[in-house]
């Protein structure tokens, strides 16, 4: 058993005729940000959704905080934020957050902090139909912060938001981590990357990269994420 | 499969239901007048006529119309639930299958006791309708009939990719029941191949139910309720089963 909050171990996902993940493995140690990062449709949902415990999986093993992932113990344990936001447009953002708050069974305390955590304290009575792209996602996201999970798990939580709360958000991430939990987050923008302590590089279901931002711009000689990934694609075709 | 119930978890998804369906106003609207309104037609068009008519198709009515109404919304819910990723966000927290099914069942049930006990209202004092039996027995079914049609809208929904497929599901499961519950005609003078089809729908059982009541002061529905009871149960249990916390 290890000790690690998430590890993967030979993880093969094949969805219909496709190889989504093929032979993926890494660890993830507690009290880090970790940036998956990959182009899109290179994997890095379904890799999520495999430690999540939402995706059936072929081969290999996911296990996250020393338990297989998907266990009824790890329900409460790990907040995951899909892609698209999954929250009930046709409530406010308070009656979406109460509801799942209701589900989780965490107070009405938790929820205003969440509200605050996210930036959208004025926007609490409104509809989240009614809300631009980026507010949606960050009803989404604090839903998932709800009850204070010890493995996050973020699908591209930051997509189309403006600059600043996008660093407000990594800070949150930070903070978040500094207090002990595990923080996995996937973009498809390189430039994220040099806000992680970690990163994961993923192209076509294969796991390229796992160092830290600096040791892959130093193994690389590349001045940035970008050009550190072309170059690691052109050595390997 | 996760089978204990959360009293906590079940009145959160129910009160979350409902107050949905308390934003939808226009939905609200037409789930509690269209009832009232579609039986109000049925007296004004044998209001000409001598004979019972009214009085022969409106309990018939009153067992259906909650059926159906029930059976549509809940599929559509659901399935938004299923497509908007909400579905997968809950199951993926702590909640258990049943919670969210009993949660939509007693949503919807509760919201067919007032449509029901709407359209029973109207048609008693407004349009005349004579029920020889209990009045309350009359409610007792069509609710029994609604949480039906939510059970089964909450299976189908496990079977269609968009809302138009969903609601493509009304004329193939409901149609074919409507017309051999004995509507048109009695279920005994049915060819015995389509009696026999029709003792194995539920929904002949609650007209039966509903017919009874309506003309016997004396109504022995227990059978008919345990039937339609029965296949509540049976397509909550296969609804649970479409439920996954785990998709390829």
């Amino acid at each position: 058993m290890t000790t690690s909050p998430i590890a993967v171990a030979g993880l093969g996902v094949v969805r219909g005729r496709v190889t989504a993940l093929d032979d993926v493995s890494f660890e993830v140690p507690a009290g880090q940000v970790v940036g998956l990062l990959g182009p899109s449709g290179c994997g890095k949902s379904t890799l999520m959704r495999s430690i999540v415990g939402v995706q059936k999986i072929t081969s290999g093993s996911v296990s996250v905080l020393g338990e297989p992932a998907g266990s009824a113990s790890l329900r409460s344990r790990i907040g995951y934020v899909t892609q698209a936001a999954s929250v009930y447009e046709d409530l406010t953002v308070a009656e979406n957050l109460r509801f799942f708050a209701a589900v989780l069974g965490v107070s009405a305390q938790r929820v205003e902090e969440c509200v605050v955590l996210v930036d959208l304290a004025r926007q609490r009575n409104q509809l989240v139909g009614r809300l631009s792209g980026g507010q949606r996602s960050r009803v989404s996201l604090a839903v998932a912060l709800l009850g204070d999970p010890t493995v996050l798990v973020l699908d591209e939580p930051t997509v189309g938001l403006d600059p600043v709360l996008r660093r407000d958000l990594w800070a949150t991430f930070h903070r978040l981590a500094d207090a002990g939990a595990t923080v996995l987050v996937s973009s498809h923008v390189m430039d994220e990357a040099t806000r992680c302590d970690r990163l994961l590089v993923l192209r076509d279901g294969r796991l390229l990269v796992d160092q830290t931002p600096s040791a892959l711009l130093e193994s690389t000689g590349a001045h940035d994420v970008e050009a550190a990934f072309l170059a690691i694609v052109e050595a390997a075709s | 499969m996760t089978t204990e119930v959360s009293a906590r978890v079940t009145l959160a998804v129910a009160r979350r239901v409902l107050l949905q369906l308390r934003r939808d106003r226009r939905t609200l609207a037409m789930l509690l007048v269209l009832p009232c309104a579609i039986i109000a037609l049925l007296r004004w068009m044998f209001s000409a006529q001598t004979g019972s008519g009214f009085q022969g198709l409106a309990p018939a009515l009153l067992a259906l119309i909650p059926f159906v109404v029930m059976f549509l919304v809940t599929s559509v819910t659901t399935l938004r639930e299923r497509t908007s990723g909400t579905l997968e966000r809950l199951l993926a927290m702590p909640l258990g299958k049943a919670d969210f099914l009993f949660g939509y069942a007693l949503a919807f049930g509760a919201v067919a006791a007032v449509q029901s006990a709407l359209a029973v209202g109207v048609s008693i004092w407004w349009l005349g309708l004579h029920v020889a039996g209990p009045t309350w027995l009359l409610l007792v079914v069509a609710v029994l009939d609604a949480v039906l049609g939510t059970a089964l809208g909450l299976l189908v929904s496990a079977f269609a990719r968009t809302e138009f497929q969903a609601v493509q599901f009304m004329p193939a499961l409901v149609i074919p029941q409507m017309l051999l519950c004995g509507l048109f005609i009695h279920r005994d003078q049915l060819p015995g191949f389509l009696h026999a089809i029709s003792n194995c729908l539920p929904l002949s059982y609650a007209v039966d139910a509903m017919t009874a009541v309506s003309t016997r002061t004396n109504p022995g529905v227990g059978g008919d309720l345990a039937v339609v009871a029965g296949f509540t149960v049976a397509a909550l249990v296969l609804g649970a089963l479409t439920l996954r916390r785990r998709t390829a």
